[in-house]
Order: C-alpha cells, then sequence, then structure tokens
C-alpha cells in the first residue's frame, strides 16, 4: 500500500495520505473515531498514555513495515511528530532497499 | 459478596442453580483438534466481557482478571463501602489464581513457534502477569493499601482469603477486597489437563462411586471483610463473620495428597476459630471428583472430627461450578456463606451410589434445608499446600 502510494503520488498528496493512514491506523487501535483525531491532535488530547503508546506503535509498525526504535518513540508526543517519525523512517527503509 | 462463574454472574444468579443442584457442567463448544479426551466443562458461557468493559479494555485484561474486577464490583457494592482517603490506605486487596492469564501467552507462543514472528503482542506482559486482577481492583477503586497475589494452584483463593482474615484481624488493615479468578478455557492448558489424566471423561461425581476426576471451570470470587466495629459504626449489613483460618504443607508429593496434612490445616482453622470439630455442622470439601482426593479428604474429615463425621454434611459443589482453580477457595467460601444464610446446602450433584471409601452424608443430588451454625470451607492443592476457612453467622 505505500509503495504504491510513494511512487504514484505527488510529496505532498503522499503526505496527505500517509497523515491519514497513520490515523487511521491510531483510531482502530486506540479505538476512536478517525474523525477524532486531526494532523494537530496531541497524544494526551487524544487521551494516549504510555501503555496505549506502545500498542500504537507495534500496529503502526506491522502497517508500515518499519522498525521503530525504542527510544523514539518516548519521544512521540503528538500525531504530527508519529507522521513525521514514519516518513523518515520509510525513507529510510527505501534507501536502504530493505526494512528500516 | 460477588461471584461470576459458569452458574451465572452474580451471586444470586448462582444461588439458584446451586440451591436447586443443577450442575453447570455442559458439552465444551470448542471440543479442540484433535478433540481434547473430556468434552465437558463448566465455561461461564453466558459472561459476556462487553457488558462490564469497553473494547479498549478488554484489549488490555485478560479473562481471568475480569472476572477478578466483575466479582469485586459485585462485592463492593453490596458491602456498602465507601472508600473515603483514609479507608483507601487502609484497605488490603489479596487475590489469588493458579496460573493467571494464559490467553496472552499462549497468543504469543503461536506467533512465535507456530508462526515464527517473533513480534509478540505489547501487551502480553501485563495481561499475563498473576497480578492483573489485583491490580485492576485496585485502579476501579483507588485502593493504595496492601494489594497483592497468591498463586498456591488450587488452594491459591482460600490463601488469599485466609490471609486477608489475619490481616483484618490483627488490625494490620480495616478491610480487605479478596478472592479469586481463574480462566483455564485456553487451550495450551486444557492439553495440559488433559496429559495429567485427572478431568473426567463423562462429569464430576465427587464422593460417588463411578467418579472419574474433575471437570475444569472457571470464574471468580470476592469477599469484602471489614473489622467488626467500623462494620457497626457504618451500620452495615454483615453476612456472616469469618472464624478462623489454618493451612499446611503435606511434604510429601507434588500430586498424591495425604490425609495428614489436610487434617492439620482444618484443625488449624478450628484452633484459629477457638472452636472444637463437634460445633461444626457442614464442610463444603475441596471434593474434586478424582478417585484419591475424595476418599483420601474422608480420611482427613475422619481423622478429625471422629464420630462427629457421620453427623457432619460434607458436599462438593464443585459437582456444579466445576474445578475453578485459583478461584475454588473463594467461590466455595461463597457457597458456604449462602448455605450459612439460607439454611440450606446445596446438594453434591452427580451422586449415582455410595462409595464405601467416602462414608459421608454428601447430601447426594438434592439440597437439604438444615439450620446450619459452622461451616468449613477445605482447599486441598497439586504441591500439597492446604488451606481451610472456617465461617459462621454474624454472632
Amino acid at each position: 500500500m505505500i509503495d504504491r502510494i510513494t511512487y504514484c503520488m505527488s510529496e505532498d498528496s503522499t503526505n496527505d495520505e500517509l497523515a491519514a493512514q497513520v490515523m487511521r491506523v491510531i483510531a482502530a487501535t486506540h479505538h476512536i473515531p478517525v474523525e477524532s483525531i486531526s494532523i494537530d491532535s496531541t497524544f494526551e488530547q487524544l487521551k494516549i498514555d504510555s501503555l496505549d503508546g506502545i500498542n500504537i506503535v507495534f500496529a503502526l509498525e506491522s502497517e508500515f513495515k518499519i522498525s521503530i526504535p525504542d527510544d523514539a518513540m518516548q519521544n512521540l508526543r503528538s500525531i504530527q511528530d508519529t507522521v513525521t517519525g514514519v516518513r523518515e523512517l520509510l525513507a529510510k527503509r527505501d534507501e536502504a532497499g530493505s526494512p528500516a | 459478596m460477588g461471584a461470576v462463574c459458569a452458574l451465572g454472574n452474580t451471586v444470586e444468579e448462582c444461588w439458584v442453580k446451586l440451591s436447586q443442584g443443577v450442575p453447570a457442567i455442559e458439552p465444551l463448544r470448542n471440543p479442540g483438534n484433535p478433540p481434547y479426551k473430556f468434552q465437558q466443562g463448566a465455561v461461564a458461557y453466558n459472561y459476556h466481557g462487553l457488558d462490564h468493559f469497553s473494547e479498549k479494555e478488554l484489549g488490555m485484561i485478560e479473562r481471568f482478571a475480569q472476572f477478578a474486577a466483575v466479582a469485586a464490583r459485585e462485592a463492593v457494592a453490596q458491602s456498602g463501602l465507601n472508600f473515603h482517603s483514609k479507608l483507601k490506605e487502609k484497605t488490603a486487596i489479596i487475590t489469588g489464581t493458579s496460573v493467571g492469564g494464559q490467553f496472552a501467552e499462549e497468543e504469543g507462543y503461536i506467533r512465535l513457534y507456530r508462526e515464527n514472528n517473533p513480534r509478540i503482542a505489547p501487551l502480553t506482559i501485563p495481561r499475563t502477569m498473576s497480578n492483573a486482577g489485583a491490580s485492576r481492583i485496585s485502579l476501579e477503586f483507588g485502593i493504595v493499601g496492601p494489594t497483592y497475589t497468591i498463586s498456591t494452584a488450587c488452594s491459591s483463593s482460600s490463601h488469599a482469603v485466609g490471609q486477608a482474615f489475619w490481616m483484618v484481624r490483627s488490625g494490620a488493615v480495616t478491610a480487605a477486597i479478596a478472592g479469586g479468578s481463574e480462566a483455564v478455557f485456553a487451550e495450551g492448558l486444557l492439553r495440559a489437563w488433559e496429559a495429567m489424566r485427572v478431568v473426567s471423561v463423562d462429569t464430576c461425581r465427587p464422593f460417588s462411586i463411578g467418579r472419574r476426576g474433575l471437570i475444569l471451570g472457571e470464574g471468580g470470587a470476592m469477599l469484602v471483610m471489614e473489622n467488626w466495629e467500623h462494620a457497626l459504626a457504618r451500620g452495615a449489613r454483615i453476612l456472616g463473620e469469618i472464624r478462623g483460618f489454618g493451612m499446611s504443607s503435606d511434604a510429601h508429593h507434588l500430586t498424591q495428597p495425604t490425609h495428614e496434612g489436610p487434617h492439620r490445616a482444618m484443625r488449624l482453622a478450628l484452633d484459629d476459630a477457638g472452636l472444637a470439630p463437634e460445633d461444626v455442622d457442614y464442610i463444603n470439601a475441596h471434593g474434586t471428583g478424582t478417585p484419591v482426593n475424595d476418599s483420601t479428604e474422608t480420611e482427613a474429615i475422619y481423622g478429625l472430627f471422629k464420630e462427629h463425621a457421620r453427623k457432619l454434611l460434607v458436599t462438593s459443589s464443585k459437582s456444579m461450578h466445576g474445578h475453578t482453580l485459583g478461584a475454588a477457595g473463594a467461590l466455595e467460601a461463597v457457597v458456604s456463606l449462602l448455605a450459612l444464610r439460607h439454611g440450606l446446602v446445596p446438594p453434591t450433584a452427580n451422586f449415582v451410589g455410595h462409595d464405601p471409601a467416602c462414608a459421608l452424608d454428601v447430601v447426594p443430588n438434592q439440597a437439604r434445608h438444615v439450620p446450619i451454625q459452622v461451616a468449613m470451607s477445605n482447599s486441598f492443592a497439586f504441591g500439597g499446600l492446604n488451606a481451610v476457612v472456617v465461617l459462621s453467622h454474624a454472632s
């Protein structure tokens, strides 16, 4: 899914789609409506605590076939942080030609 | 009191079936592949997690811990206790469970060993931990006093109840929520029980001829205990009194019981209560339905009670709710308390005939109306660990 997006869309629309995909994963994992999440939402606003965080990171790893380092996870505070982090890891993965 | 098991989702629902002698043992809806050698179980099929927890919570809290929390909610609501800030510090929570959260562990092993996938679900540790039930209760009620879990196989929740009783009696705490829970119907665990060859291939017939073993059950039960003066001062409806607790170890064999260890635990419980054997009217026996347990327990009862053993009513409610392992002691203490309060002894169900090795009045198949002053609840675990609780009316 992410490969198709990366190669078929412009950078901005790719980012929009990536953000939407991250929000869908978070909504499903956290059992909240996706409409309640925006790119500006913080984890605090969404009542995502540290335990929820490890579930979300696990789901994001599965969805995007990436590996999120433990210390990076501890710095995630918002949807924007998460989208940025996932995008960087996807870029690294693509550069390396293998999972990041 | 609070209880959830195959008999029902509340104490009242359980009592309806107990008092009518209606077992909740039925064919397993998941027979296993290949089928388990045993096909009967006391599964809480009418329990639905979503009735009690949100979908998100269910992903974080295992079935055994759900049972603990649901039983605790019922017990606390019935007690009428209001946990103000000082009482929160002076309340203990002690739970018992034999194996804790098996489902998360087994899901992890399936991924790891069957699917060769090393990515284990993130909440496997907090879901699996045996203290998950105690912690959940603590979180729900904001109780910050001594909170821990005892794991002594089938005696776990008797030890929990007994320890909590001693803490309240000693003044270490003002109140306690104590009991246990177990959720055994996970495939790996069922295969392990199958390998032990102690599960009956028909049903559970404690003390009866033709008994072929135990029937596994699941559920949870909790008791709220409170300092006597504290309960009186707030006008609590006191359901009964825990009078004594005794425990012992056989130091004999991992699975073969002795009569000496249970005898000592029963005697110590009576000593602790300041009662004589002749004071006891009713024993809710460990009564698993295995050939060895029931005859050995009978021998232990005769060893302690002598001629009075012939006058005792000795039943096994496991014949109706199955062997709930770590929940058994607390669930059977609840049954004992109900028998005291109602003056009605639930029967030993599925009884087909007297075994000379179990020459006791086991109240076969039909409940009996009889006033009871003192009841004893026995729990004897694999590993030779024995725990006995003595209860009476509030005096």
